[in-house]
């Protein structure tokens, strides 16, 4: 499978991103953000990091920048686009999802792991994910999701809420919510699908002496999914 | 504006000094010319009143590839792997801005380590704020912790450990040393000696501001109440930037454009291209018009004193001008040349056309002056005689649940959950532990790191606590499972025109100087910070000390946490029962006399090789240092980590329980051994002549000691997990 993972200027979990999808034997390149097109991959990963400084608003600059319109017109075409963290941020941006994310409940940087609960396994990431509960990582400032009413009636209808901040035994409550996100919503997907955006980081889980194992189940399953 | 000995004053410069640089010059300088004095005369740059006595310092051994002098010191890690490390402070600008202050403390470490050539894998710090009552604190802390993961998260290098304390002789000056630590292929390290004549200089980075002119001088004076009034002087940090500047860097550093390359730090301009030049005994000629500007008109005066942040100065090979351009272009980042290196051994400036400033380089460098001030020794106070009777009255469990929700000792998980540990995806043991740790990318290796400092044990005996920080450092490495190699310093210390400060200042140096030198744990890099002292009253001494170690098969790695049920708990080293000084004395005694707890250098060597053994050869599986609060807080820190109880085993003979419990006895380890690894643990113990004691077994939920104690460890998670976030919300 192969992928390709975009370089903003600011971005800092490209090379994770890199290290993780080579880990588990997705083809991988690297496509800087002025280039006007993006090799040809089966999924394209927006990294976590401060895009252009996340200056204006988290996301936002990085959703105007050249090879947008590409990964637009990819995930426009059924192809598998994957935003962790600021990645998720500039997909909202760039309206490929839908909401926005803002500033955590309690106004600090987070740096921990949660537990976050997979809602939807009819998609192309968690379909036959042997787990429902998965222990990642989260490290932002600004998680906390929200949209509007109707946005939020057409998630559930759609059953586009992708993952949800819950306890160790599944329990959905503000105590398991770190950072007011409505819903406790961790992930979002697009209409379709293909497009998934999170706040945590997979990458950063993937083998036992790191924070935990359970971003491995993650990227393995992409990859089971296409074969 | 004329100069005449008033403006010199207000410059920070002492009157003897500017009658010295009349004589030197032969005129009078001008206005930009004493500028430029003031900046490289100043504490800061000139280390004017500590050089003597750093010159003394252990700096050499077999690891070491550079050691003091240059932007950061580099030790060998093997297989062509180095690692690029310092400590700094940022201090007098953190009280007056703490957000601005600490963000751009650590955005100047970073600058120094990639400045070498290295990549940056991991950041500490070692904050310090006065007393929890007093009003600022709680505001100076929350702007510190933002200031450091502001810039730290964005830039995305990991936060692995840090030290947060609390003490009153802080309330008018906190302390903020960052440290970073940098992985570069041994043959690839960058220097800032210039070489060669006609070498184009090159600026790169942020445009230059008006933001934290005059900077070092503050830096190099004490407080008063107009303090406020300096804001200005303090930099404004762009970490977005930093982050570009970073890459653009290490994309050049790839080939051999680069002759010498420095940042520019404290006093900017002036300072970076003075010593470039002096290490290289060159010359440099600058034409001011050429430096990129953020704000318009601005003298050559305000040019060469800016400290706006994320800026580099390069001596570059020639004709690779365009070649560099390019890359710096392609991260949207400033490129300009602005001069070339003379063999006139002066700086020279020019702006619009005309020469501002013409001084022979030797005057700035080594010609500073150096002052060998006067200090007075500490003598050891007398040891306490505690009136154990007094004890009786106090409950083993309230004492530890008391110690446990210390300020110094509690929990410090508020403050490191805003700080990204775990980004570059190698951090493989996080804040909150004896020390960081993280792996050497690709590789098997894994670098230790700790900072550590005991403020009053060097108050107290700073000979004493110079060697015990030194030792505590170690004593941290090991207990990770690493090989301490070499230290960075950041000595913040009080007003070294005052005999008391300069003693301290003098003793503490010794006292590191003895023990790395015994431990043979070099100091390769550092800084002095002095003048933390507001209207005459200044801070308690606090050299700060980073260690480096490394474990070459990160597999090997301890952690403290208690593992499993029915394993045997040993303390390895000797309790004798120090109360004097320790947080026992304080907190239940409310006693703060009498000296620190003996350092024996024989000891922490030669227990900490034991250790090594025991933890190369697996037998142990959990380990931790015994520090602040003696024994039963450092195995109470264990129980809560690993969510186990213990079984203590009754004291043996006349043994008294609060001193067994919470004396604070230097060289000491609390490990956790299987049963089957028993035999031979105590074959290794005997081996190397080790005393040790059979402290008790990993058993169920509770601490138990006889009748004394039967604490679930819920209950001490609850009152050592806390206290830190209650006190920022109330």
């Amino acid at each position: 499978m192969r992928s390709s993972v975009i370089i903003f200027p600011g971005s800092n979990c490209d090379r994770d991103m890199d290290v993780a999808l080579r880990k588990f034997g997705f083809k991988n390149q690297m496509v800087w953000h002025n280039d006007k097109s993006i090799p040809k991959s089966d999924l394209i990963v927006l990294p976590g990091g401060f895009s252009y400084g996340d200056y204006l608003r988290c996301g936002s600059i990085a959703s105007k920048s050249k090879i947008i319109k590409s990964v637009i017109d990819f995930a426009n075409s059924g192809g598998l686009v994957l935003g962790i963290c600021n990645g998720f941020q500039i997909l909202t941006e760039t309206g490929l999802l839908k909401g926005i994310l803002q500033q955590n409940k309690f106004l600090n940087f987070i740096c921990r792991n949660v537990f976050v609960k997979v809602k939807d396994k009819q998609n192309k990431y968690f379909k036959d994910l042997k787990k429902d509960l998965l222990e990642l990582h989260i490290a932002h400032n600004e998680g906390n999701y929200f949209c509007s009413d109707d946005e939020l009636k057409s998630l559930e209808d759609n059953n586009q809420i992708a993952v949800t901040y819950c306890g160790e035994d599944g329990t959905e409550d503000e105590t398991t919510n770190p950072n007011g996100a409505i819903k406790n919503i961790a992930g979002i997907f697009n209409n379709n699908k293909n497009v998934l955006g999170m706040m945590p980081h997979p990458e950063r889980m993937i083998d036992k002496y790191l924070s935990g194992e359970d971003g491995s189940l993650f990227f393995k399953n992409i990859i089971d999914n296409f074969k | 504006m004329e100069v005449t000995e008033a403006v010199a004053i207000d410059h920070g410069l002492k009157k003897e000094e500017f009658s010295k640089i009349c004589e030197l010059l032969n005129r009078t300088p001008n206005l930009t010319e004493l500028a430029i004095f003031s900046a490289m005369w100043n504490e800061h740059c000139s280390y004017k009143s500590s050089r003597k006595h750093l010159k003394k310092m252990h700096t050499k051994g077999k690891q070491v590839i550079q050691g003091p002098g240059e932007n950061a010191g580099v030790i060998d890690i093997g297989d062509d792997d180095a690692i690029v490390f310092k400590i700094e402070s940022h201090n007098h600008p953190s009280f007056i801005e703490p957000y601005q202050g600490a963000a751009t403390g650590v955005g100047g470490i970073m600058r120094d380590v990639f400045t070498m050539g290295a990549r940056p894998i991991a950041n500490l710090n070692s904050i310090h704020f006065g007393s929890p009552q007093h009003k600022k604190t709680r505001n100076l802390l929350r702007g510190v912790v933002k200031g450091i993961g502001g810039y730290g998260n964005c830039i995305g290098v990991p936060t692995i450990a840090g030290q947060t304390t609390f003490d009153e002789s802080y309330n008018g000056n906190i302390l903020v040393n960052a440290m970073t630590l940098g992985l570069v292929n041994k043959n690839k390290i960058f220097y800032s000696k210039a070489a060669g004549l006609d070498k184009p200089v090159i600026y790169v980075g942020s445009k230059t501001g008006r933001d934290g002119i005059h900077g070092a001088s503050m830096a190099s004076a004490t407080f008063d109440d107009k303090i406020e009034e300096k804001k200005p002087t303090v930099q404004v940090g762009d970490p977005f930037t930093e982050k570009l500047l970073l890459e653009a860097c290490l994309e050049l550093m790839a080939d051999n454009s680069i002759i010498a390359i420095q940042d520019m730090g404290a006093a900017g301009l002036t300072s970076s291209s003075v010593e470039m030049a002096s290490k290289g005994n060159l010359g440099i000629e600058l034409n001011l018009s050429e430096v990129p500007c953020r704000e318009e008109k601005m003298t050559p005066y305000e040019i060469m004193l800016s400290e706006s942040q994320e800026r580099m100065l390069i001596v570059l090979e020639k004709g690779k001008e365009e070649h560099a351009k390019k890359i710096f272009d392609k991260w949207n980042l400033d490129f300009a040349v602005i001069g070339k290196t003379t063999n006139s051994k002066k700086i020279q400036l020019i702006f619009d056309n005309k020469k501002v400033a013409e001084i022979p380089i030797d005057l700035l460098a080594e010609n500073a002056p150096i002052y060998d001030r006067p200090w007075k020794k500490t003598k050891l106070p007398q040891k306490l005689k505690f009136d154990k009777d007094e004890f009786k009255s106090l409950k083993l469990p309230d004492c530890l649940k008391k110690i446990l929700s210390n300020s110094n000792i509690s929990d410090k998980k508020w403050i490191w959950d805003q700080y990204d540990h775990t980004v570059m995806g190698d951090t493989i043991q996080k804040p909150g532990g004896d020390a960081g740790v993280v792996r050497v990318h690709g590789t098997n290796k894994a670098v230790a790191a700790s900072v550590d400092s005991s403020a009053l044990y060097c108050f107290s005996h700073p000979l004493t606590g110079g060697k015990q920080i030194v030792c505590e450092s170690y004593r941290n490495l090991i207990s990770v499972g690493a090989k301490p190699i070499a230290i960075t310093n950041c000595l913040n210390f009080g007003n070294p025109e005052k005999e008391k400060n300069m003693g301290e200042f003098v003793e503490c140096v010794e006292g590191i100087t003895e023990a790395s030198k015994y431990l043979d744990f070099p100091v390769v890099s550092g800084n002095v910070s002095f003048y933390n002292e507001t209207k005459d009253k200044g801070i308690k001494p606090t050299p700060t000390i980073g260690g480096v170690g490394l474990i070459s098969d990160y597999q090997q790695m301890l952690t403290m946490d208690f593992k499993t049920e029915g394993n045997l708990v040993y303390v390895i080293g000797k309790t004798d029962g120090h109360l004097d000084q320790s947080i026992f004395a304080r907190e239940l005694l409310n006693e703060k006399k009498g000296p620190p707890p003996t350092v024996n250098l024989f000891n922490e060597k030669n227990i900490g090789e034991t250790l090594l053994d025991l933890s190369r050869k697996n037998l142990i599986v959990s380990c931790h240092d015994v520090s602040l609060g003696g024994i039963l807080t450092a195995v109470s820190k264990m129980c809560i980590k690993g969510k186990k109880g213990i079984k203590i085993n009754s004291l043996k003979g006349l043994t008294n329980k609060y001193e067994y419990f919470f004396g604070e006895d230097q060289a000491r380890y609390i490990v956790e051994i299987p049963r089957a690894s028993l035999k031979k643990v105590i074959e290794i113990l005997n081996k190397y002549s080790v005393h040790f004691d059979d402290l008790g077994i990993i058993d169920g939920n509770s601490i138990k000691y006889n009748d004394d104690i039967n604490l679930p460890i819920e209950e001490l998670a609850d009152a050592h997990k806390y206290w830190l976030k209650k006190y920022m919300d109330s």
